[in-house]
């Protein structure tokens, strides 16, 4: 099977129905994707699949190819991935670190689609990220620093 | 069953657990080493041709200038790669950006923490028993470079001056970075006396621009947890645990399992003092072993299951509240100053078993050989996982090598005291290399076996009668508190077990109000009535503690129509620490002013709570808005800490935010239930934990301080569960006592 990840041509030796996640981390070496609840519960896997936002752990890999897959390894190399990477070491979001991958993922998704979320906005988008070091607060401000970074 | 005179434990359970953590040290076989005398052992252990300058156990200095800090603790989250080097780099002078953090091997000579006795993370003790050891290691480093730079340049070493990693002699004009200065300074001897700076000096310490050193690893992708190690030719292991207590195993099936393409075996593991046995499926990729551990077909032997349900196991608690029990703390007559009180107040407090839940399910890396075990995890709990793991194996404890990774949160969870998951893993690596697969073996939990895996913090019944006087004082204070022991049957039991009172089951119980007539009582069910396994938990006994404490005194205000505030302050008169922080915290959110209405139909209210734990007193006022519908949100959190010393105001801060989202989750919706001896929950779904849509404002003020620090990973989660129930109260008149909250129901004529 052959993936677009990161704008690289991957060629990888799994089955169709093996989710995303599991064909990243385990056969493209790629573990900044994290598994944390394996149902789409927690938002820890997230990437983006043509610029959309999805759950990894949940998406099949023979769905995603010759769709182009982003994953934090390659979010810098988007101007609104890089703003956002910059807002989180800027305000030091991270505490544990495990679910930040997926912020960043889902909070690059909403800056591409609204410029100037608001607190609610953001709340609304970010639900579905799962932390348990609760670095809420910080999120909420890192998004906002990114979106005054990229106006 | 004894009775403790209060004066001896001054009800101030941090202190009683850090001696008597110390005295088990000592008994343990003189474990405890000095600051000075582990930096000495260190040379001889890392002298290496390849490492120019490691005058000690925790820095090394290359050509290059890099200077890399040796972190004897855990980093999951709570900032502590960044607060020992900020320690070292800071005596050092060093230059922050050429700081390198690595984590320590297991070795109790060279990393035990002074106040627990070996090597771990726990009990918020990071900093507070790393200030001076890291402090000095840097000093000595410094007072090395500086005595190789005077000699170079033959001028004497009291003119030398060192700034950011460079050393300097103004009056020549001479200077030289810190790696220029490595292989002279490595040829010295090690200084037995070193200068440590005065508060003053600090450039490091106390600076808000002393950033985290894991933001970028932890952004890009880089950072490297358990789950991310991969070695040669390794296996993932998945387990199919009973989903009981007190079963085993009666036959498998692999059948299936071994069909699926990936799946290379199929071994089973035994129990552990609490761990489940179970049958584990090994495989070529993760997602081969979770499938092949589902097509497993295996017969349990449920016999002697344990099959109790949440609602029997509270009728227990209930009844055990009703008998008098074993004497933890007394003073005063409190059965007659409850006869005279003119207000006597009843209530029981009641919170569920918690799971950790970290975001990184438990799992670890195991790879054998002949004569050894080398194990890669986020190790909280070093060198007693070290133990146990080389017991498992019959191994001597040097043959084991922990290698340490960063951990996705573990709240505790890593920190068990019988190693379960660890022995789980090395069991099943064991059991395969015995089969013919001699293979490195990672044991991946999924969400479900994490959350189903026990080790829970445990129920706790709170009963609580207070007596009040025709003046409206507090004259009487009896507390019941019902629930399992954590430490019984582990390390600590004989320094925490005290006349059969669980300490940690009774720290911060009505702490540290002067109350005349006081009496605390404990009833620790045994493993055979209650089975279900429990470990510690963020604030591990406080997280139950402090809510019935803080609940309890707001009842106690409100009946002698009393301010919560001024209720608590003149109860606390001999506590300036505690009445610190409340008055600051009260200051801060307008405690005084009138609260701003809500919106039509809403009901506002603000709640107070105040509790120590680790040594840091925390307070916090709560805002609550309760809509027309009777249901109600968390819009602001005022809290103020005093931890001594801050190393790092900016984590400090993240802690308090990020402790209070924490105890929030717990307050609103985290509990474990039991349904036919069976958890009920398995993931997110059930298990619900705090969102960023439930995230109120925080706001963080940290009191000024000179003495030594104290923790911060622990102590803002007790008070936000009181806060938020007496802000409740404060908006409708209406006590909640039972966590969590979800379901109240808040309706006006509900």
């Amino acid at each position: 099977m052959v993936l677009t990840i990161n704008g690289q041509s991957r060629q990888l030796d799994v089955a169709d129905e093996m989710p995303l996640l599991w064909a990243l981390r385990d056969a493209a070496d790629l573990t900044g994707t994290k598994f944390g609840c394996g149902a789409a519960q927690c938002g820890a896997c997230t990437v983006h699949v043509d610029g959309e936002p999805v759950r990894s752990c949940v998406t099949p890999v023979g769905d995603v190819v010759g769709k182009q897959i982003t994953t934090i390894e390659g979010i810098a190399q988007d101007r609104v991935g890089s703003a956002v990477q910059a807002a989180w070491r800027e305000l030091d979001v991270v505490q544990c670190g495990y679910c930040q991958s997926g912020q960043i993922m889902s909070a690059t998704a909403l800056l591409r689609e609204n410029a100037a979320p608001s607190d609610s906005d953001i709340d609304d988008a970010m639900s579905g990220n799962i932390c348990r070091c609760a670095t809420y607060v910080r999120i909420r401000a890192a998004i906002h620093d990114a979106a005054r970074t990229l106006a | 069953m004894g009775i403790v005179d209060r004066s001896s434990t001054q009800a101030m359970p941090a202190d009683v657990v850090n001696v008597s953590r110390r005295r088990f040290m000592q008994a343990a076989g003189g474990l405890a080493l000095g600051v000075y005398s582990g930096i000495g052992a260190a040379k001889l252990a890392l002298a290496d041709e390849a490492v120019p300058f490691a005058p000690n156990a925790f820095v090394r200095i290359d050509p290059q200038g890099i200077v890399t800090v040796i972190a004897k603790h855990l980093e999951m989250g709570q900032g502590i790669y960044t607060g020992l080097p900020t320690l070292l780099a800071d005596e050092l002078d060093a230059d922050w950006d050429k700081v390198r953090v690595e984590g320590a091997p297991a070795n109790t000579a060279l990393y035990a923490n002074s106040l627990i006795g070996f090597q771990a993370t726990g009990g918020s003790t990071g900093i507070a028993n790393s200030f001076e050891q890291m402090r000095k290691a840097g000093a000595v480093a410094k007072a090395m470079l500086v005595r190789a730079a005077a000699e170079r340049w033959r001028v004497p070493a009291a003119e030398i001056l060192v700034s950011k990693g460079v050393v300097s002699h103004p009056g020549s004009g001479r200077s030289a970075g810190f790696g220029e200065l490595a292989r002279a300074a490595a040829r010295l001897p090690v200084p037995s006396e070193v200068v440590l700076k005065k508060p003053e000096q600090f450039t490091l310490i106390g600076n808000p621009r002393t950033r985290r050193t894991d933001s970028r690893g932890k952004t890009d992708g880089s950072a490297v947890y358990t789950q991310d190690m991969k070695l040669p030719g390794m296996l993932v292991a998945a387990s199919a645990h009973p989903t009981r207590y007190g079963v085993t195993v009666k036959s498998v099936d692999a059948a299936a399992a071994l069909a699926i393409a990936g799946v290379v075996g199929v071994v089973q593991f035994p129990a552990s003092p609490r761990g489940q046995p179970g049958v584990a499926v090994l495989a070529r990729n993760t997602w081969a072993a979770f499938q092949g551990r589902d097509a497993l077909k295996i017969v349990w032997d449920e016999s002697a299951a344990f099959r109790s349900s949440s609602a029997d196991i509270l009728t227990a608690y209930r009844e055990a509240a009703g008998k008098p029990d074993a004497v933890w703390t007394q003073e005063g007559d409190v059965a007659a100053a409850l006869a005279s009180a003119e207000t006597v107040i009843e209530a029981d407090y009641y919170v569920p078993y918690l799971a950790h839940a970290a975001m990184e399910p438990m799992n670890c890396l195991v790879r054998l050989s002949a004569d050894g075990c080398e194990i890669w995890n986020g190790e909280q709990w070093q060198t007693e996982d070290q133990k146990a793991v080389a017991q498992r194996l019959g191994l001597p404890i040097e043959r084991v090598t922990i290698h340490q990774l960063y951990a996705g949160g573990s709240f505790g969870r890593r920190a068990n005291p019988t190693a379960d998951y660890l022995l789980e893993a090395v069991s099943i690596a064991q059991a395969a290399r015995e089969s013919g697969i001699d293979a490195p073996v990672k044991l991946v939990w999924s969400r479900e076996d994490d959350m189903r895996g026990g080790n829970y913090r445990p129920a706790y019944l709170h009963r609580v009668r207070l007596g009040l006087d025709g003046a409206g004082e507090l004259i009487a204070w009896h507390q019941r508190v019902v629930g399992q022991s954590i430490v019984k049957g582990i390390v600590f039991e004989a320094a925490l077990v005290k006349d059969g009172v669980d300490l940690i089951s009774v720290e911060g119980c009505a702490d540290p109000y002067e109350i005349p007539n006081l009496k605390v009582e404990l009833h620790t069910p045994t493993v055979t009535e209650n089975p279900i396994t429990v470990q510690w938990w963020r604030s591990v006994g406080h997280s139950h503690t402090g809510f019935a404490t803080e609940c309890a005194i707001d009842e106690a205000a409100s009946a002698s129509g009393q301010d919560p505030l001024v209720f608590r302050r003149k109860l606390l008169a001999k506590h300036p620490r505690h009445r610190g922080v409340l008055e600051l915290a009260a200051e801060k959110a307008g405690w005084n002013q009138p609260l701003p209405a809500g919106a039509a139909g809403e009901r506002r209210g603000r709640g107070i709570a105040v509790h120590q734990s680790f040594n840091t007193p925390v307070a916090q006022v709560v805002e609550v808005t309760v809509r027309a519908d009777g249901t109600f949100k968390v819009d602001r959190v005022v809290c103020a800490v005093d931890c001594g010393i801050v190393v790092n105001p900016d984590i400090v801060r993240a802690q308090m935010e990020g402790g209070i989202g924490f105890g929030l989750g717990t307050t609103l919706h985290g509990a474990i239930t039991f349904k036919d001896g069976e958890t009920e929950q398995g993931n997110f779904d059930s298990f619900k934990v705090l969102r960023i849509n439930e995230m109120p404002r925080v706001e963080v003020h940290i009191m000024p301080s000179a003495e030594p620090p104290t923790g911060v990973g622990e102590p803002s989660v007790p008070p936000v569960a009181p806060a938020v129930a007496n802000a409740l109260f404060a908006a409708t008149g209406r006590r909640v006592r039972s966590l969590p909250l979800d379901g109240a129901d808040f309706k006006i004529g509900t």
